[in-house]
């Protein structure tokens, strides 16, 4: 096992580097310019900004900024951003919370739709609840979260006024008052995601149970005289989540990459907001970080759900 | 117009026959820039240092509540002197605060200073080499210590330290500082400079606090932790700060102004877009104010119908234009197109230039796309609606097809006017923008009836503006026939119409950041800039930028189109007090809201 995990762990780092190199290199490529304001603002000279871009190394060729960053990412130093010149892991932490709160709550909450209703509709198969429960989710999953979101801030925050639509991350009340000011404002991004989240998941559950329930240890379960409550939870769910988990454990990074469309939309100062505005102003340091951390995360997720098979699953050996 | 006929206007201002404003207007119509009015009155000792405020009513400091402001493009640093876009300096603009500002009919407010220079006041040598600023004595940094003369010098020395690499650099290079006694600097200029309202006025001027920034005026000034945790003059004081997301400040209650400021709290909101800030505005009222709401008027309009809100309109001195080229894009030269070794094949012919001017509908532009974002301009430096006597031709298209018929372009079998193998077929390129594209679409329409066909193109803002070298769709590359855009002077002109010098010109040479893209040479607008540089006379400076603008436009290369004023939504309880030539928050301290 530790064997196993080593290996691993070394191939991570030849996969790592060349994203780097192919992250920078696209960023290189791409069009644009961190100082085109003032580029198009006539009150500053030309040389200004030729000094700017100077004194922050934009200039110098691809392969040495490219080294000059991996140097300084191997000690640790993530650089700064051209726009705030703030350093870029203070820029991510400070983001950090409101990610994991915002998007960790729609995870959870499209799990708590998603394993109940998908089994419940595998167990009833073409049934009147599984009808409607797979027409909700192909619903669910079709809508993009920027339609549902302005049609969540339509029908709530204009029409009846209940909920704010601008999310404020520090909010002045304390106690009770507190929580619910967040809970308020908190409501619509998460039901965006979680709702849009969890159909996806409703369908992928609902499959993985009838995969299970039509296998014959649980029809000699139901002949052995087992409650059919006991036959579901005991036999059947058990067995069928292993791809869930799976499924469940790569969407994990998404929840520190926050979710760039819908945090636009409801201002939700998360880590897709940060990303979304660093390549708007291209500020290669800011999307190389964020860019980078999401890698690792996905690297390291997928790791961790092959780890799990082995728990979930004893026939599966890491020799 | 001529300089007897300016004189004799100002003689009239002097004499109290004629307003401040109407003198503004008058000369605006001329083509001249508001502030650039407001200098010449000053230079010439015809001007009262009234500034026309709007009314304040609050008679204590304090009480307003919480001030809620919504921007959409978020704020990233709060020093003045690393701002490099508008949002920036506006929230820099909470915190710290220049000498003086330009108030909304481009005069100048002394903010930190004492009075404004003048001749009388002797703040201005009558050789036009020096201006002597004087402090207001009471002015105090939010912790307490007070404003010295030393502060100037400081913010002088840090803006121009290349190690700093501040991007308000431009407006102290030039200049040498000397301090006089504890509250009085003076700036010496090497060259007789008649606009010397620049350095430690606006934007660029904002200081900041010797005390706390000396340590780090060299490489290590990213560190300062003041950089985050301003501490200034403003009239609110800091109390928290996330890059890109939200800035919160409170009362100063040692703010050097009697009254001010009006509100408890203050909230800066940053990021979404523009038409939801609108929305939170003018629909749910949850905030108080917001910023730039580029939307379409016809949705404003619909939004402010709910009765909460009202937009406000802030004339500046941005224009939108359009820029036919002077070189051929078609062509390589040592392998450089649009080089100045060409001439372009259609628009060397004055009759063409003549008849796209005359195609282009600026009344409909105006009134069916840009609504209130946009009033019909004919003039470059141009702030105002009045016609400029000297330049622009009318829309017609009848006129424009005369124009080429006698000129000799006669339409082919498609009915594409041709002369010599050369047919009217341009490409028109411009940002992406929707009021751009749809303009574009207007101009295309009234071309083809006049027998020229329009290629339209549109470029990524990101793209179509960066400065970037490598790629061939840059407005400075100008890769195209005919190319439109905005922009506009800030205070003075003579930076502006610079645009225009042809030693300005983007070539390849100077990596295409020469200013002059459209690539205009013309040995009459060189001599009359070079002249307005040193021209002390400031009736005789005015008499030059009114022969360049009239010179440019009357080129036809360039085809002004509008101008585009501010557009921003405001509760309708909330009173601002905004200027079009200078940052949203210039006058925050006069901002308060109706009971």
């Amino acid at each position: 096992m530790a064997q196993y995990l080593l290996r691993r762990l070394l191939i991570a780092i030849p996969s790592l580097l060349g994203i780097s190199v192919i992250l920078f290199t696209v960023l290189a490529l791409a069009p644009g310019d961190p100082f085109e304001e003032l580029a198009t603002n006539p009150a500053i000279p030309p040389e200004v900004r030729l000094a700017l871009r100077a004194s922050l190394g934009i200039d110098d060729p691809v392969h040495i900024r490219y080294f000059r960053w991996l140097t300084s990412m191997l000690q640790g130093e993530w650089g700064f951003s051209f726009v705030s010149r703030v350093d870029v892991d203070q820029l991510i932490l400070q983001r950090l919370p409101v990610t994991l709160i915002v998007i960790g709550s729609s995870q959870i909450l499209a799990l708590a739709i998603a394993l109940p209703v998908g089994i419940m509709a595998a167990t009833r198969p073409y049934s009147i609840f599984d009808q409607v429960a797979n027409t909700l989710a192909f619903v669910g999953f079709s809508l993009p979260t920027f339609f549902t979101g302005l049609l969540l801030i339509m029908l709530f925050s204009i029409h009846l006024d209940w909920l704010p639509f601008v999310y404020r991350a520090q909010i002045d009340a304390t106690g009770w008052q507190w929580w619910w000011e967040h809970i308020k404002q908190s409501i619509m991004p998460i039901t965006v995601l979680g709702l849009f989240q969890g159909a996806a998941w409703t369908r992928f559950v609902r499959s993985a149970v009838l995969d299970v329930v039509r296998l014959d240890y649980v029809t000699t379960a139901r002949a052995k005289g087992i409650p059919e409550r006991r036959v579901i939870n005991r036999h059947v769910v058990r067995n069928a989540l292993i791809p869930v988990v799976t499924l469940v454990a790569l969407q994990m990074p998404a929840v520190f990459g926050g979710a760039i469309v819908t945090e636009q939309i409801f201002r939700v100062p998360g880590i897709g907001s940060l990303l979304i505005s660093a390549v708007l102003a291209n500020d290669t340091p800011v999307i190389m970080a964020v860019t980078f951390v999401f890698a690792c995360l996905v690297i390291f997720f997928n790791l961790l759900a092959d780890v799990i098979y082995g728990w979930l699953d004893p026939r599966i050996s890491y020799s | 117009m001529d300089e007897a006929h300016l004189r004799a206007m100002i003689e009239e201002v002097r004499a109290g026959v004629m307003t401040r404003r109407a003198f503004a207007r008058r000369v605006a119509g001329w083509g001249l820039t508001a502030p650039m009015a407001t200098q010449l009155l000053a230079l010439t000792g015809a001007a009262p240092a009234a500034a026309q405020a709007p009314a304040y009513r609050p008679t204590r400091r304090g009480g307003g509540g919480a001030l809620k402001i919504l921007y959409w493009q978020a704020a990233t640093l709060l020093n003045p002197h690393f701002a490099i876009g508008t949002t920036n300096s506006d929230a820099s603009r909470v915190f710290y605060e220049p000498l003086a500002a330009w108030a909304r009919d481009a005069s100048l407010v002394p903010i930190l200073a004492a009075e404004i220079p003048s001749l009388e006041n002797g703040g201005l040598s009558p050789d036009g080499r020096s201006v002597t600023w004087k402090l207001k004595p009471n002015a105090r940094w939010h912790d307490g210590a007070p404003v010295t003369a030393d502060d100037l010098i400081f913010n002088w020395d840090y803006a121009r330290n290349p190690a700093v690499a501040a991007s308000t650099s431009g407006s102290y290079r030039d200049v040498a500082i000397t301090k006089l006694d504890d509250l009085t600097v003076r700036l010496d200029f090497a060259q007789p400079t008649a606009f010397w309202a620049d350095a430690f006025v606006g934007n660029a001027g904002m200081i900041i606090p010797r005390h706390l920034f000396a340590a780090f005026n060299g490489p290590n000034a990213r560190d300062a932790p003041t950089n985050f945790r301003p501490v200034g003059t403003g009239p609110y004081r800091f109390v928290s700060f996330t890059p890109g997301d939200m800035l919160r400040a409170e009362l100063n209650p040692l703010y050097h102004q009697d009254n001010q400021p009006h509100f408890d709290t203050l909230e800066i909101k940053g990021g979404g877009d523009a038409v939801s800030a609108a929305r939170a505005v003018l629909q749910t009222g949850d905030y108080d104010y917001a910023w730039n709401v580029l939307v379409e008027d016809d949705i404003l309009t619909r939004l402010e119908a709910v009765g909460r809100g009202r937009v406000e309109v802030t004339p500046g001195g941005s224009t939108e234009f359009i820029q036919l080229n002077v070189t051929d894009p078609n062509r390589e030269v040592d392998g450089e197109r649009s080089s100045l070794a060409t001439t372009h094949p259609a628009f060397s012919d004055p009759a063409v230039r003549q008849a796209m001017a005359m195609l282009v509908d600026r009344a409909a532009i105006e009134r069916f796309i840009f609504g209130r974002a946009g009033s019909a301009t004919v003039n470059i430096l141009n702030n105002s609606r009045f016609t400029s006597p000297n330049a622009g031709l009318p829309f017609s298209i009848q006129r424009a097809n005369e124009v080429l018929d006698a000129a000799g372009w006669a339409r082919g079998r498609d009915g594409i006017r041709a002369k010599g193998g050369t047919r009217l077929k341009f490409l028109f390129q411009t940002s992406v923008n929707a009021p751009r594209q749809r303009s574009q679409a207007v101009i295309k329409q009234a071309a083809q009836r006049a027998g020229i066909e329009l290629d339209l193109k549109g470029v990524t803002a990101s793209v179509f503006f960066s400065a970037d070298v490598a790629n061939p769709d840059t407005f400075s590359k100008f890769y195209a026939d005919m190319q439109m855009y905005a922009n506009g002077p800030s205070g003075d002109p003579q930076r502006y119409m610079s645009q225009f010098a042809s030693w300005e010109a983007a070539t390849r040479a100077n990596a295409w950041q020469g200013r002059n893209i459209m690539r205009w040479r013309n040995a009459e607008y060189d001599a009359a800039l070079r002249a307005a540089d040193v021209e002390l006379d400031p009736v005789k400076r005015v008499a030059l930028f009114i022969r360049m603008n009239d010179l440019v436009v009357g080129s036809h290369h360039l085809i002004p189109l509008l101008a585009r004023p501010g557009l921003s939504a405001a509760l309708n309880n909330l009173r601002t007090h905004r200027s079009g030539w200078d940052g949203t928050l210039a006058f925050l301290s006069g901002w308060w809201r109706e009971a």
